[in-house]
């Protein structure tokens, strides 16, 4: 079942065409990842999906339902949510503040409520605090979860990126560049986690230099070169496209002999 | 925890009812306990957009709005002080959220140019504002609060029949304890979080489905709200308000007042503003050293404790820290 669609989506900066007519489906519960060289626009087209950048055309449709133009706090309370590229976290907080600070859109209270601790707010903060352990404990982040984040190490910083976003319930989860920086065992472990979200049922769109841990994880890939879409299919398509090699590795030009 | 409110109950009867006792007869020390309790006040409105990661330096600008807000409506109207207080922090707020709306989209230094256009700008509408606030000239002659009664029985009496300046220190005394409870309730619930997730990074925040527009100028307008009330109090314990009773610098020195005072702690701007305004006056008699001296304390200050004075003693507390 297609739980979102991107159709035509196009962000220009100036002269430049950051992404160009972008247009595909996300199965539900599958995972998709976007690749391409450096400055192919993956990360443009992730902020113009979540709504962090305005687009220039185009639409997205997320459950049957168009959401480009909504504020990115609306695009969160629907079900997509993104994680940042560096280890974007609240680092003058606990990793758990962080965590429980993230259940935000679940709460009922309003801010008065809030104010004057009313029996709403306080079962809130309950939930909030037990969901936020669950989801520490399954990222493997309990032992650290008083630590203030910013004297974490870089591991964990990226699991706390992925739990603050998990706390948002979401629907669509779009990871960027989750495995970067990371040691080959960190990242298998992060892969594992990954596959378990996934299983979870949350569709997951992913952007990742790591070819290794995209042609492990994806059940399908999308090629993006110079922000147009060059490719589109199965892991195993993909590192057989001649297009795709061709981005990545250039042509061979028979003129100059090279 | 119960050390902490033993303390705050000891410092409480110190401020409520040993200090006016002692110095009911003197009133030069009553009165500049009285100013820097209401600069507390203000300080107090600056210090949570601070919580928000935002340098104000335009709180004088909504401390006139309150002040000409009770004298309009005192003189003009002739409604009562205690419903013009309400109504000058409503005011206050309300042009506040308005103004804030736009202009909390800026961050760091752009912000504080900013709101520290507003000052001059709240003083120069003022100065022009003809027949309503009476130009240079001010307005003159705002009555002392009135009575209060309810159901015959007299709640607050008329300030004129009693000691005026001991009931000034007690209604700035009480505004300061409510005040100051409220900043701390909001500091210490969830809202005080979403505030502090905000000065760390909005783009996040924004991420987790927090209405970031939305809770900055919340948090702008409380501060306003204080400015508001602040505004009223002087201008009906001056009975007077001129363009220039708040300017630019009053704004600067409510922002020294949170820093120098510690922006970790809620009671940050309180301190700042007891110990500056005192040591200010306390300085009185080194006459056109003054300035000079309280300048080099200022600056002595700054360097030795960056991050207030209240670091000097109070180790961090996670429940009381708002996050330097």
């Amino acid at each position: 079942m297609i739980v979102m669609e991107v159709r035509d989506l196009t962000k220009r900066f100036g002269g430049l065409v950051a992404v160009d007519h972008v247009t595909f489906e996300a199965n539900e519960g599958e995972v998709l990842s976007i690749i391409g060289p450096n400055g192919a626009g993956k990360s443009t087209l992730f902020k113009l999906i979540t709504s962090f950048l305005p687009r220039t055309a185009g639409r997205v449709i997320f459950q049957g339902e168009e959401i480009t133009g909504l504020s990115a706090h609306l695009v969160a309370r629907k079900g997509v949510v993104r994680t940042f590229q560096e280890t974007t976290i609240f680092k003058e907080m606990s990793a758990l503040e962080n965590v429980v600070i993230a259940h935000h859109l679940r709460g009922r209270a309003t801010p008065v409520g809030l104010f004057l601790n009313t029996r709403v707010a306080r079962q809130d903060e309950a939930t909030f605090r037990d969901s936020a352990d669950e989801i520490l404990d399954y990222l493997g982040l309990s032992r650290v979860k008083h630590e203030e984040a910013r004297h974490l190490p870089h591991g964990h910083l990226r699991a706390l990126g992925i739990a603050i976003a998990m706390a948002c319930d979401p629907k669509v989860l779009l990871l960027d560049e989750p495995f970067s920086g990371m040691n080959p065992e960190e990242t298998d472990r992060m892969v594992e986690m990954v596959r378990g979200i996934r299983d979870r049922g949350v569709t997951i769109l992913l952007v990742e230099h790591d070819m290794r841990a995209v042609m492990r994880l994806s059940d399908r890939i999308i090629v993006l070169n110079f922000g147009r879409k060059i490719a589109d299919g199965t892991p195993r398509e993909i590192q057989n496209d001649e297009a795709v090699i061709e981005a990545y590795i250039g042509r061979e030009d028979d003129e100059l002999g090279i | 925890m119960r050390l902490r409110v033993a303390a705050a109950l000891v410092g409480l009867a110190l401020y409520l009812v040993v200090v006016p006792f002692v110095f009911r007869e003197s009133r030069y020390l009553l009165g500049i306990l009285t100013t820097a309790s209401v600069l507390s006040l203000i300080s107090l409105g600056v210090w949570l957009t601070f919580a928000i990661g935002r340098i104000n330096i335009g709180q004088a600008a909504f401390a006139l709005v309150g002040g000409y807000t009770t004298a309009i409506l005192s003189v003009k109207l002739g409604v009562s002080f205690w419903l013009c207080l309400p109504a000058s922090g409503l005011a206050a707020a309300l042009v506040g959220a308005v103004i804030g709306w736009p202009i909390l989209r800026l961050k760091g230094v752009y912000f504080a140019m900013i709101t520290l256009t507003l000052s001059e700008a709240a003083r120069l509408a003022a100065l022009n504002g003809g027949t309503i606030t009476q130009g240079a000239t001010g307005i003159l002659n705002i009555p002392l609060p009135g009575e209060v009664t309810f159901a015959g029985v007299v709640l607050v009496p008329a300030f004129r029949a009693l000691n005026v300046h001991l009931a000034f220190y007690y209604l700035a005394a009480i505004l300061l304890v409510l005040g100051l409870f409220t900043v701390t309730r909001i500091a210490s619930c969830r809202l005080g979080w979403i505030f502090r997730s905000l000065r760390q990074d909005e783009a996040l925040a924004a991420s987790i489905g927090v209405n970031v527009a939305k809770y900055r100028v919340l948090a702008f307008a409380l501060g306003c709200f204080f400015a508001g009330i602040a505004g009223a109090f002087f201008t009906v314990s001056q009975q007077s308000i001129y363009p220039s009773s708040f300017g630019v610098p009053d704004s600067v020195y409510f922002m020294l007042y949170c820093f120098l005072g510690g922006l970790s702690y809620v009671s940050g701007p309180v301190v700042g503003a007891f110990v500056l305004f005192l040591g200010f006056e306390l300085l009185h008699g080194l006459r056109e050293y003054q300035m000079l001296t309280y300048a080099a304390i200022m600056i002595t200050m700054m360097l030795w404790l960056p991050n207030g004075l209240l670091s000097l003693r109070l180790p961090a507390r996670p429940g009381m820290k708002a996050d330097a």
